[in-house]
């Protein structure tokens, strides 16, 4: 588990907790063993302008990747740029 | 859930299946008033138990449960009494309770310790230190046996409300 509390985490996910899109990027994460920090969002859609202000939506779930700039959301679009960035391709 | 693909099994669990005795705790057992130290055995004692284990109080499947559970109404036209544990303060219980617009009475177990004597700890990824009963509905009679077990073994995972109204009317 590459859990982290470290802010300095080169990734932040925002994530609700128990969303299964979530738990898919966290699977990922662990898959190769990149270091996150989470942050926990409310499930009401209308109260998550964290999110929207990070990402320019208020989905989750949605990333900050420090260590190439990249923001993203969308559970199948972070899986792609994760497998893309840190998979077996490199 | 159809996702296209796949969600996160969790381990295997040794938690009380039918036939077996639930084992009994005493916490503070909340309604939309008060709360006050109460047992499984007493409450059993009095009707069948529906023990429902949910995520914390507003967590969305604490919703979605509640929600279902309320709508379906078992206990007004069956001998059960509906009861929910989370780890959440009795505080947020309350809260729950109105939210939810229900009847039904919440234990409060913010040390987790009723879900590690059912065997159904969930150790919760990115929040340190912190661990919640995995999703599990038992039905309890008045001698604690329990007559019907669901437990999670996906997360998330919801129980089957079909499956559960069997069980209740079989009782």
């Amino acid at each position: 588990m590459s859990e982290t509390t470290d802010e300095e985490a080169p990734v932040t996910l925002y994530r609700l907790q128990a969303c299964p899109f979530c738990e898919r990027v966290v699977r990922k994460l662990d898959e190769y063993d990149l270091d996150y920090h989470s942050r926990f969002v409310e499930p009401m859609h209308s109260d998550r302008n964290v999110v929207k202000r990070v990402s320019g939506a208020r989905t989750v779930p949605a990333i900050v990747d420090e260590s190439t700039g990249v923001t993203m959301s969308e559970s199948a679009n972070i899986v792609e740029y994760l497998d893309k960035t840190y998979g077996g391709a490199n | 859930m159809e996702l296209g693909f796949e969600v996160v099994d969790l381990p295997e669990t040794d938690h009380p299946t039918e036939g077996e005795e639930a084992p009994d705790f005493t916490r503070p057992l909340v309604t939309d008033e008060q709360w006050e130290d109460a047992g499984l055995s007493e409450l059993a004692a009095d009707h069948p138990v529906l023990l429902v284990f949910h995520p914390m109080d507003g967590s969305f499947p604490a919703t979605y449960v509640w929600n279902e559970l309320r709508d379906r109404a078992f206990e007004e036209t069956h001998d059960v009494q509906v009861v929910g544990l989370s780890i959440s303060s009795p505080y947020e219980h309350m809260t729950l309770i109105d939210d939810r617009e229900m009847a039904y009475p919440l234990f409060s177990d913010p040390q987790n310790g009723v879900a590690e004597a059912y065997d159904i700890v969930n150790d919760l990824d990115g929040m340190a230190g912190v661990s919640e009963p995995r999703p599990a509905v038992f039905l309890v009679d008045s001698e604690r046996t329990v007559q019907y077990a669901w437990v999670a073994e996906e997360w998330p995972d919801f129980p089957d409300y079909d499956e559960v109204a069997e069980a209740v009317e079989a009782i």
